[in-house]
C-alpha cells in the first residue's frame, strides 16, 4: 500500500496550493508508540480531520470513502448525525478529496462502514462530551446534568447553549482518545432507521450528480484510441488529418498512446473514428484459446499456498466425491463508460474522478507522469456503480494526460462503450477442483484448490504502475506484479476456505501469475466462485449422504448466527425438506458468510427450465442476512437485493467473449446481461443485531445467489452445470 | 449552424452540426444533466428523452432531424421543488443504487403511462425492456412507475 505520509515540509509546501482543511500533525506526544484507535482513526487521528462543527450549529462531516450508489454517504451522515445529536439535514458530506479529507485507501471490500463508520461513531462521540464540557463550563453546570436536543445543550434550568456557539473554544485539532463510549443502540434515532438517501433527489430530477455532469469555464473534450488488441504498438496514423476536422485542439501521442481533445463533444467522437481509420498498429500479445481457456490459465505460472488445513484421518468406506467448477472471465460493464475530467494550470494538476481511492489514484499517476503528489488534487466525483475496479483510474490518467496537452484548459474524457467493455480488467476466470468424503451423513474429507489470476491490480502498487495508459507511453511503465493477499480478506482466494466445521479440510490458493487477459477487483473478488464452488459440492454432498440440503448445512454448522440466516431464509421460502424439482421447476440453496468475517447470508432461488430452448429464468428469490448493527434498513436491504440481481445476471448470462487476436465483447449485443422482463422477484429478511458490529454487506449476496441458482437448477433436471454462466448451449448439453 | 429546438417548452437556437446528436446538444450546449451517455448505440437506454410524447434514443438523433418538434428531457417533467410524479415515486421507492439509469428510465416510464395510465406489472417490465439497470435495481423500479402510475403519473 502506498499511503502518502505527508510531513511537515509537504504540509508546508502544501498550503501554497492545496488548502488542506484539519491538520495534519496532530497533538501527539513524538517518540511514542501511538495508542491502536479504531476503524480509520487508526490512520486519520485528528478529530477534525473527520468532523467540524460550524457557526450556524451545522456540521461538516469528512470521510475517505467515497460514494459508489451503495449508499455510504447517506449512512455515514446518519452515524455522525446519531453520536452528534443533531438532526440529518444539518450534515454537510465532504468525501474522497485528497485537499480536503482523511485517507482511507480504497471504497471497498465492503468495509467502509467498519472502517470511517467506525471512526466517525467515536469522533462523534468524542466531539459531543468536548462539547458538552464546554458547554458546562459556560454555564456553569454540571457536564452530566446537561442534555443535548437537535445540536443544542441544554441545562436542568433551561439556559442553552447550541453548537454553534461553541465553535470558536472547541479545539478539535487534537487526536482523537476513542474513550467516550459512543450512544448504545438503545438510544438510538437515526441509526438503525431507513434515512432516505442524500443523493437521490437530485438524480431524479436532473440536477449535476456525477462526474459526467462537471461543466467547468472553457472545459473542452477529449477522446482516447486504443490498440486493436493487448500490448500493440502504434506505427502510424495521419495526424495532419485529423488535426485539420473542425473543433480538434490538439492531438496527443506519447508512444503507443493516442487522444484528441476538441471543442465540442461530437468533434472529438468523429475525430477519433478517423484515428482509428487511420492508424497502424504491430504486435500485441495472443488470448488464451477461448475453447481450451481453463486448461491453459492452469498451466501457466502459479504461485501456490495452502491457506488453510485441518487434519483428521478420513474413516475406511467413506464416499469420496469430486468435481471440477469454472468461471469465466466476467466484465464489471458498468452502465456507463468511464469518464475523467482534469485540468492543468500553474503547474497543478486537478483530477475529477469516480475512481474508488483519489488518494492511490493520485499517488499512482504521481509516479507514471513524474509529478508530485503534492502537484496532484484527485477529488471523487460520482460515477455510474463500478462494482470494484473498472475503468475509472485509467480514464483519470488519460484526462492528465490530455489536460497536459491544453495546458490550462479543462479537459473532459469520456470512454466509448468500446472502450470500457474491452480496456476495462473483468474478474478473473477461475477453476475450483473440490473432493469430498461422506459417511454416516457427515462430511469427514475435504479439499479445495482454487486457480485465479490476480483480483487486485489497483493503482496503489508499490512495485509497479497500475494505470493501463502508462502502459503504452514511449516510457511505458509496467503494471505491479500479482499477489497473494492475507486471509480472512484473501483476493482469488476470498472465501476459499469452508466454514463449516469439518474434521478434516485443505485449502490451497493457485495465484497464477501472468495476466494473458486483464483482470482486478470485481465485486466479491473470488468470493463469487468460490462460493457457487463450495455451495455446489455441498449440495452434491448431500444428495449423496440422501440428506436434505438444508439439513445437511445445517448439520455443519454449530455457530447460531449462522444457523439464523439459513433458518430464516428457510422459513421465508417455505422449503419443505426433501422438497424435490418436476424436471422443469427447482429450488436450491446456497450460504456464505462474506469473508468469513463479514455478513452472514443465505439465499434460495426458484429456476424455471425451458429444457427445448436450454433458457434458465429465475422467477423469484428469498435471502436473508444478518449485517450485525444495521445503520439504514431500505439502503441494506437495496444493496443485498443490487448484488442478488447482478450475481443472476453473471451466473446466468454473462462471460467475456474474445478469440486469440482480441476482446469480441465490445457492446451490450456481444455482452448481454439480464433485462427488465427476467428480472426475479426478491424477498429479504433482515436480522438486526444492534448490540453487534456493523458488518459489511454490498458484496455479500453474489456468491450465494450463483450457488442457489445452480442447486435449483441441479434440484430441477437432475443434471449439474459446473461451469457458469448456465447459457443455452451448456443447459441443452447436461440435459442432452 | 444554428438549429432552432424546441425543449421542455422553451425555444432554443444552438450552434452545432445537423448530425449532431440530439444527447450532445441537450448536455453541452443546453448544460442539461438528465439524457445520460450510456453506449451511443441505441442498446442502454440511458439517453432516453421524449421526441413529441415519444420515447426516442437522444444519442442517435440527427439534431437537425427534430427541428420543430418537442423535446422533452428529465427537467421537463418536474423539479426538485415540484417533481412529476413519476420522479417523486422514484424518490419515494428510493428507486436507485447509482441511479445513472433513472432518467431514461422515467422517460421511458413516462412514455408508458402516455400510452397506458393503468398498467400492469407486466407491461412495465415489457415497456422497460430496453433500458438497462446493471445495479439492479429494477424492482425498485418497477414498483415506482406503478406507485406512479396510481398517482395518475401522466405528462
Ligand atoms: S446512450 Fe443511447 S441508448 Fe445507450
Ligand atoms: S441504478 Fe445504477 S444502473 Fe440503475
Amino acid at each position: 500500500m502506498d499511503v502518502p505520509r505527508l510531513t511537515r515540509r509537504d504540509f508546508t509546501a502544501a498550503l501554497g496550493g492545496i488548502v488542506l482543511s484539519f491538520s495534519l500533525v496532530p497533538k501527539v506526544v513524538f517518540g511514542q508508540d501511538p495508542a491502536r484507535l479504531p476503524g480509520s482513526l487508526q490512520t486519520n487521528r485528528t478529530l477534525d480531520a473527520w468532523l467540524r462543527i460550524n457557526a450556524d450549529g451545522s456540521v461538516t462531516v469528512f470521510t475517505g470513502k467515497v460514494e459508489l450508489g451503495q449508499g455510504i454517504v447517506t449512512a455515514l451522515a446518519q452515524i455522525a448525525a446519531e453520536e452528534l445529536e443533531v438532526p440529518l439535514g444539518r450534515v454537510t458530506m465532504i468525501s474522497g478529496d485528497t485537499g480536503r479529507t482523511p485517507n482511507e485507501g480504497q471504497t471497498a471490500g465492503s468495509q467502509s462502514i467498519e472502517q470511517s463508520g467506525t471512526a466517525l461513531r467515536m469522533a462523534g462521540a468524542e466531539v459531543r462530551a468536548l462539547l458538552i464540557d464546554l458547554a458546562a463550563k459556560k454555564l456553569g453546570a454540571a457536564a452530566d446534568t446537561l442534555k443535548v436536543t437537535d445540536g443544542v445543550i441544554h441545562a436542568p434550568d433551561g439556559r442553552k447553549v447550541g453548537y454553534g456557539e461553541l465553535t470558536a473554544e472547541a479545539d478539535l485539532k487534537r487526536e482523537a482518545t476513542a474513550k467516550v463510549p459512543p450512544k448504545p443502540a438503545a438510544q438510538h434515532k437515526i441509526v438503525g432507521k431507513s434515512a432516505p438517501r442524500i443523493d437521490i433527489p437530485a438524480k431524479m430530477t436532473g440536477g449535476a450528480a456525477f462526474v459526467q455532469d462537471l461543466r467547468l469555464p472553457g472545459m473542452v473534450h477529449g477522446r482516447v484510441v486504443r490498440p486493436p488488441r493487448y500490448g500493440a504498438r502504434l506505427d502510424s496514423f495521419d495526424e495532419a488529418r485529423v488535426k485539420a476536422m473542425p473543433g480538434v485542439i490538439a492531438v496527443v501521442r506519447d508512444g503507443s498512446f493516442l487522444g484528441v481533445v476538441a471543442r465540442r463533444e461530437e468533434q472529438a467522437i468523429n475525430a477519433r473514428l478517423v484515428l482509428i481509420e487511420f492508424a497502424k498498429w504491430s504486435g500485441g500479445s495472443e488470448l488464451p484459446d477461448p475453447a481450451k481457456m481453463y486448461e491453459q490459465l492452469m498451466s501457466l505460472r502459479s504461485e501456490d499456498r495452502v491457506i488453510g488445513e485441518k487434519d483428521a484421518p478420513v474413516p475406511v468406506g467413506a464416499k469420496v466425491l469430486e468435481a471440477t467448477y469454472h468461471r469465466p472471465y466476467q466484465a464489471h460493464a458498468a452502465i456507463a463508460p468511464s469518464c475523467a475530467v482534469a485540468e492543468l494550470k500553474d503547474g497543478k494538476l486537478t483530477v475529477w474522478t469516480h475512481s474508488q481511492g483519489v488518494f492511490p489514484l493520485r499517488a499512482t499517476i504521481a509516479r507514471a507522469l513524474g509529478l508530485q503528489p503534492r502537484d496532484i488534487r484527485c477529488i471523487h466525483a460520482e460515477g455510474p456503480g463500478c462494482y470494484g475496479h473498472n475503468g475509472a483510474d485509467d480514464a483519470a490518467f488519460d484526462a492528465a494526460m490530455l489536460a497536459r496537452a491544453v495546458n490550462g484548459r479543462p479537459v473532459r474524457l469520456q470512454w466509448m462503450r468500446d472502450d470500457e467493455f474491452k480496456w476495462e480488467p473483468y474478474g478473473a476466470a477461475m477453476t475450483m477442483k473440490v473432493k469430498g468424503a461422506v459417511a454416516g451423513g457427515r462430511v469427514v474429507g475435504w479439499t479445495f484448490d482454487v486457480w485465479s489470476q490476480s483480483h487486485n491490480m489497483r493503482p496503489g502498487d508499490p512495485d509497479g504502475i497500475n494505470l493501463m495508459g502508462s502502459w503504452y507511453l514511449a516510457d511505458a511503465k509496467r503494471p505491479g506484479p500479482a499477489r497473494h493477499a492475507a486471509q480472512p480478506n484473501g483476493a482469488g482466494d476470498r472465501n476459499a476456505i469452508t466454514l463449516y466445521d469439518f474434521p478434516r479440510q485443505r485449502t490451497t490458493h493457485h495465484l497464477i501469475m501472468e495476466n494473458p487477459v486483464r483482470t482486478s477487483a470485481l465485486r466479491t473478488l473470488g468470493a463469487y466462485a468460490n462460493v457457487f464452488a463450495i455451495e455446489s459440492f455441498m449440495d452434491e454432498l448431500a444428495a449423496a449422504a440422501g440428506i436434505d440440503p438444508v439439513a445437511f448445512r445445517l448439520a455443519h454448522i454449530k455457530d447460531e448466527r449462522e444457523r439464523a440466516v439459513i433458518e430464516a431464509v428457510a422459513k421465508a421460502a417455505a422449503w419443505k425438506p426433501g422438497e424435490k424439482g418436476d424436471g422443469r421447476r427447482g429450488r436450491g440453496i446456497g450460504y456464505a458468510r462474506y469473508k468469513t468475517v463479514a455478513a452472514y447470508i443465505a439465499v434460495i432461488a426458484e429456476v424455471e427450465v425451458n429444457r427445448t430452448a436450454g433458457i434458465v429464468k429465475v422467477p423469484r428469490i428469498w435471502t436473508s442476512a444478518d449485517a450485525g448493527q444495521i445503520i439504514n434498513p431500505d439502503g441494506l436491504t437495496n444493496q443485498i437485493e443490487g448484488g442478488v440481481i447482478q450475481s443472476m445476471s453473471w451466473t446466468v448470462h454473462e462471460h467475456v467473449r474474445f478469440d486469440r487476436n482480441g476482446i469480441l465483447s465490445e457492446d451490450w449485443m456481444n455482452y448481454p446481461i439480464l433485462t427488465m422482463p427476467d428480472v426475479p422477484k426478491v424477498e429479504t429478511v433482515l436480522i438486526n443485531r444492534p448490540n453487534e458490529r456493523a458488518l459489511g454487506a454490498g458484496e455479500a449476496a453474489p456468491g450465494p445467489t450463483a450457488a442457489a441458482i445452480a442447486n435449483a437448477f441441479a434440484a430441477a433436471t437432475g443434471r449439474r452445470i459446473r461451469e457458469l454462466p448456465l447459457t443455452p448451449e451448456r443447459v441443452k448439453a447436461a440435459l442432452a | 449552424m444554428a438549429i432552432s429546438l424546441k425543449v421542455n417548452g422553451a425555444t432554443r437556437s444552438v450552434d452545432a452540426e445537423p448530425d449532431t446528436p440530439l444527447l450532445y446538444v441537450l448536455r453541452n450546449d443546453l448544460e442539461l444533466n438528465g439524457a445520460k451517455y450510456g453506449c451511443g448505440l441505441t442498446q442502454c437506454g440511458a439517453c432516453t428523452v421524449l421526441v413529441n410524447g415519444a420515447a426516442s434514443r437522444s444519442c442517435v438523433t440527427p439534431v437537425g432531424s427534430i427541428e420543430g418538434n418537442e423535446v422533452t428531457t428529465l427537467e421537463g417533467l418536474g423539479t426538485l421543488d415540484k417533481p412529476h410524479p413519476l420522479q417523486k415515486a422514484f424518490i419515494d421507492e428510493q428507486a436507485a443504487q447509482c441511479g445513472y439509469c433513472a432518467s431514461g428510465m422515467i422517460m421511458a416510464a413516462a412514455d408508458l403511462l402516455n400510452r397506458n395510465p393503468q398498467p400492469q406489472e407486466a407491461d412495465v417490465r415489457a415497456a422497460l425492456a430496453d433500458n438497462l439497470c446493471r445495479c439492479g435495481t429494477h424492482n425498485r423500479i418497477i414498483r415506482a412507475v406503478l406507485r406512479a402510475a396510481r398517482q395518475n403519473g401522466r405528462i
